[in-house]
């Protein structure tokens, strides 16, 4: 400033004049910094908001398929050659050329090899076994002709989506120009619908998009989970009961919590390869099976419950634990009839996030097997099985269109179960949670 | 042939005890009423006999059903041919293969006669076996219960023997974490340990070249290239991949937590923060897919359109994606470290006249530094074991690469595509998965342990 006085120190008018003429500047980087605040958040999110709609907006439709209703004749012989009606005898019957017949007879009964190709390629080839499960269903229909609906083939559901053009030389396209004419003619006679997949539920694992499902594999995660939780449950709330009402404070102890929040730490894809290396190489146990896989994940998820369980322990009172003991309740008893119970809540959530994050686990499943193609639905701990992130694994390697969209169906029913089993452990929380003041 | 299952023994067991927990639980109460003074409450001394009938017979039943198969395999040797004998590790454990294919009924033609005795034989002892576990252990449950009540009379001391065995459960829980750490380390110390005899350790950790591929080839002698296994590569990929996923999660995380630690409402937040933690709670598979079928098309197109060539599993796709995923780790911990500093350096900021963002910027953020190093460090060592976005989006191809718009591959997808599917145990290839496991461990818990050094020093600080 031009008249500063001899001392060198501002006087307050002119720090004021100098800080006034900073203002601006500081102002205008305030609000920046505040912007950058608000993008960053803004970004994370839109992240988040594509991420779910590109999910949405592919698996939504692969919840749906085209069905084409044929009028099959159920001839008695044919169906059931032994004539017993049992799953033996329909299962040896001729469903497949019944099939075939009623949609040659639909389309007009074409002449010549090749035409009858373009037709039968219109159906799935898992329409014979709907067509035979139809009739154990329905035993009183054999010898009727009924309508039956039957899924189509992957190549004409993406057609009729819109995603194969019939603008396409028929040389590049995957379809002929005569199955897209038998397309439109089952199209015209209104015989072709649009609805709920059947199958995606219901059907096991297949290399045929259209009969493709999740069933196996999500009988597979449920077998997976339970052994996980009856293993993960119990130990991580034993230790963290141990750890904080009991432990003497040693070295022993010092240990035991290192370890355990170097576990939190160990990527998962490791936890899989201890269990190849000791379960199934030292111990012998089969590959694919529930029972390793839920030990493994059980062992992966452990210190997430213990370090929740050690924190609702934590919550409860002294005064609670002085009172138990006040009136002659032993160490133990204290402990299991004044401290578990209040902080039961607490395991629990943190017992149904670790399962979640079970649930969602991939890596270390593949490392033991359980990455195999099994089409029967396991039956126990110890039969093959996959599980449900796994068959995702396995079908976003699959190039056919369909199965993109059946990958994404499959992503957003693991993700509803991984929602409801988070909204789950928060409802638990605020509805049993106590309060102490 | 009938053989008793592990289920139906089990049951049995605990039939077993929850018979003596009647018993034990009965005597107590007719005492009870009959007013004789007892040391204990009736049910501890139910729980008495019922616990020492089955919880040692639980346990052999465990270890005997996991012990038999180990003598088998040895017995077994009395039956392969000298050649298997002397033929090593791969030799004898296709044999084994061979004779268990045969007792599951599994057979490609016709098997050689020692199949088929060893098979005989096998099937033979797993009979005497089951019958044995199954006498030992319900006899052990009956045999110990009974003595367990008769040793049941008013002055004993049930309470305290239930209350030891409680204590003795929690604490043989409480081990497991530490037989899980000691599994991991020695199951993969050992067979690394066998690669490392194979493949000098210098060559695995300064070599440039990773290919494995020819290791069937090698053996065969048929040539056509070596095998090859140099980590550098997937190192450099991990590395590369874990870089741009910090570029995207750094800032958007770091920034956001700012902002919600010191700008946002408490609306906002409550709204905003579980939003953020969405991100970590989806499947890394979901990711993967995400990636490979969404983003890396995307960036193709894009490189394209500016006449770039991107290739189809890039570095870059795989990297923003991870980077998506480890947001709300820098975000949550950051937020935590930031709120976690004391309002009086802040008000003694504004005091001096500075702006909020001034305060953070020259207050806030230096004394949270360590701790927010330590949530950067958290997130490396979660992207460096990040396996399943790797595995579907990053590719397989080990090229010595530091451009992300190349493809790159990472330890964790390595180890994935060696392990999975049918491989052989004895071969260089196989084992070296479980030294790059070494590795991957030695990397993340040495971050890890880091990290921890790190927030020490800055809670020494504070408190």
């Amino acid at each position: 400033m031009i008249d500063s006085n001899t001392s060198g120190a501002l006087t307050p008018e002119e720090t004021a004049i100098r800080v006034a003429a900073t203002l601006k500047r500081r102002g205008f980087s305030e609000r920046r910094f505040r912007y950058l605040g608000v993008g960053a958040i803004t970004l994370a999110l839109c992240f988040l908001v594509f991420l779910f709609a590109g999910i949405l907006s592919k698996g939504i439709p692969g919840m749906f398929q085209h069905y084409v209703t044929l009028e099959v004749m159920l001839d008695k012989e044919r169906m059931d050659p032994k004539g017993d009606m049992s799953v033996g005898s329909l299962y040896s019957g001729d469903a497949v050329s019944l099939v075939g017949e009623a949609l040659l007879r639909t389309l007009g009964d074409p002449e010549g090899r090749k035409d009858k190709r373009a037709a039968r390629s219109i159906l799935s080839s898992g329409s014979a076994l709907r067509l035979t499960e139809f009739a154990l269903k329905h035993p009183e229909l054999i010898g009727q002709r009924v309508p039956v609906k039957l899924a189509v083939d992957d190549d004409i559901d993406s057609f009729m989506r819109g995603f194969i053009s019939r603008d396409t030389p028929e040389s590049d396209r995957r379809l002929s120009d005569r199955t897209i004419e038998f397309v439109d003619v089952l199209n015209q006679a209104s015989l072709i619908s649009y609805e709920f997949s059947d199958y995606l539920f219901l059907g096991s694992a297949s290399r045929n998009a259209e009969i493709a499902g999740i069933k196996g594999a999500l009988m597979g995660s449920i077998w997976t989970l339970g052994v996980c939780l009856l293993i993960a449950f119990p130990l991580g709330v034993a230790t963290a009961v141990y750890l904080e009402e009991i432990a003497p404070k040693n070295r022993m102890t010092e240990i035991i919590e290192i370890n355990i929040n170097n576990l939190a730490a160990v990527p998962s894809v490791v936890f899989g390869i201890m269990g190849l290396a000791i379960f199934i190489i030292a111990f012998g146990l089969p590959r694919s099976i529930p029972l390793v896989g839920g030990i493994v994940l059980a062992l992966m998820t452990l210190p997430t419950i213990i370090i929740s369980s050690r924190a609702s322990i934590r919550a409860v009172p002294p005064s609670i634990r002085d009172a138990a003991l006040a009136i002659g309740a032993s160490k133990m008893q204290t402990i299991l009839h004044h401290v578990i119970p209040p902080a039961l809540p607490g395991m629990l959530t943190g017992t149904i996030i670790g399962m979640a994050q079970a649930l969602g686990e991939t890596a270390p499943l593949l490392m033991i097997g359980m990455v195999a193609f099994i089409v029967d639905v396991p039956g126990g701990v110890v039969e093959p099985a996959t599980a449900l992130p796994v068959q995702i694994f396995m079908w976003a390697d699959f190039a056919e269109r369909m199965f993109i969209q059946k990958t994404s169906a499959a992503i957003i029913v693991l993700l509803a179960f991984l929602i409801t089993m988070n909204a789950g452990a928060i409802i638990l929380r605020k509805k049993l949670e106590r309060r102490w003041l | 042939m009938y053989t008793v299952s592990l289920t139906s023994l089990l049951l049995a067991v605990l039939v077993i005890g929850g018979v003596y927990f009647y018993l034990g639980q009965r005597w107590g109460a007719r005492q009870w009423l009959a007013s004789v003074k007892l040391h204990s409450l009736p049910r501890y001394y139910g729980f008495w006999a019922g616990m020492v009938a089955a919880v040692p017979a639980l346990l052999l039943l465990v270890s005997l059903s996991l012990a038999d198969d180990f003598l088998f395999k040895s017995m077994l040797k009395d039956f392969y041919p000298d050649d298997v004998i002397n033929g090593g590790g791969v030799a004898r454990a296709i044999a084994f293969t061979q004779v268990m294919n045969f007792v599951e009924g599994i057979h490609f033609g016709a098997p050689e006669s020692w199949v088929r005795e060893a098979g005989d034989a096998w099937v033979g002892w797993q009979r005497v076996a089951d019958r044995v576990i199954a006498v030992i252990t319900i006899g052990c449950a009956l045999v110990a219960g009974f003595f367990a009540f008769r040793q049941i009379n008013p002055s004993f001391r049930a309470r305290n023997g239930v209350e030891r065995i409680i204590l003795w459960a929690l604490i043989a829980s409480s081990t497991i974490a530490i037989l899980t750490t000691i599994g991991i380390v020695l199951s993969v110390l050992f067979e690394s340990i066998r690669f490392f005899k194979l493949v000098p350790i210098q060559d695995f950790i300064f070599g440039l070249e990773w290919n494995p591929q020819f290791e069937g080839a090698e053996r065969a002698g048929s040539g056509g290239g070596t095998a090859t296994y140099g980590m550098l590569p997937m190192f450099v990929g991990t590395f590369l991949i874990s870089f741009v996923a910090l570029t995207v999660a750094v800032p958007v995380g770091l920034f956001s937590a700012i902002y919600l630690a010191e700008y946002a409402s408490h609306r906002t937040r409550s709204v905003v923060k579980p939003l953020l933690e969405i991100l970590a709670g989806v499947p890394t598979v979901v990711y993967g897919f995400f990636a490979a079928l969404t983003v890396a098309p995307f960036i193709r197109a894009v490189g394209a359109s500016f006449g770039v060539e991107v290739a189809s599993e890039s570095a870059l796709a795989a990297g923003l994606v991870m980077g998506v995923m480890i947001i709300p780790f820098i975000s949550s911990l950051s937020d935590d470290v930031i709120n976690a500093v004391p309002q009086s350096l802040r008000d003694a900021a504004y005091g001096l006249g500075s702006t909020k963002s001034e305060a953070i910027r020259q207050v806030v953020l230096p004394s949270a530094l360590p701790g927010i190093v330590a949530a950067i460090i958290l997130a490396v060592s979660r992207a460096i074991g990040e396996t399943m976005i790797v595995v579907m989006a990053a590719g397989l191809a080990a090229n010595l690469s530091f451009n992300p718009l190349d493809a790159v591959t990472t330890v964790t997808s390595q180890i994935v595509t060696i392990l999975v599917g049918d491989q052989e145990f004895e071969s260089a290839k196989t084992l070296s998965a479980f030294a790059l496991a070494l590795v991957l461990i030695i990397i993340t818990l040495g971050l890890n342990f880091f990290a921890l050094q790190v927030v020490k020093r800055y809670r020494e600080q504070y408190d």
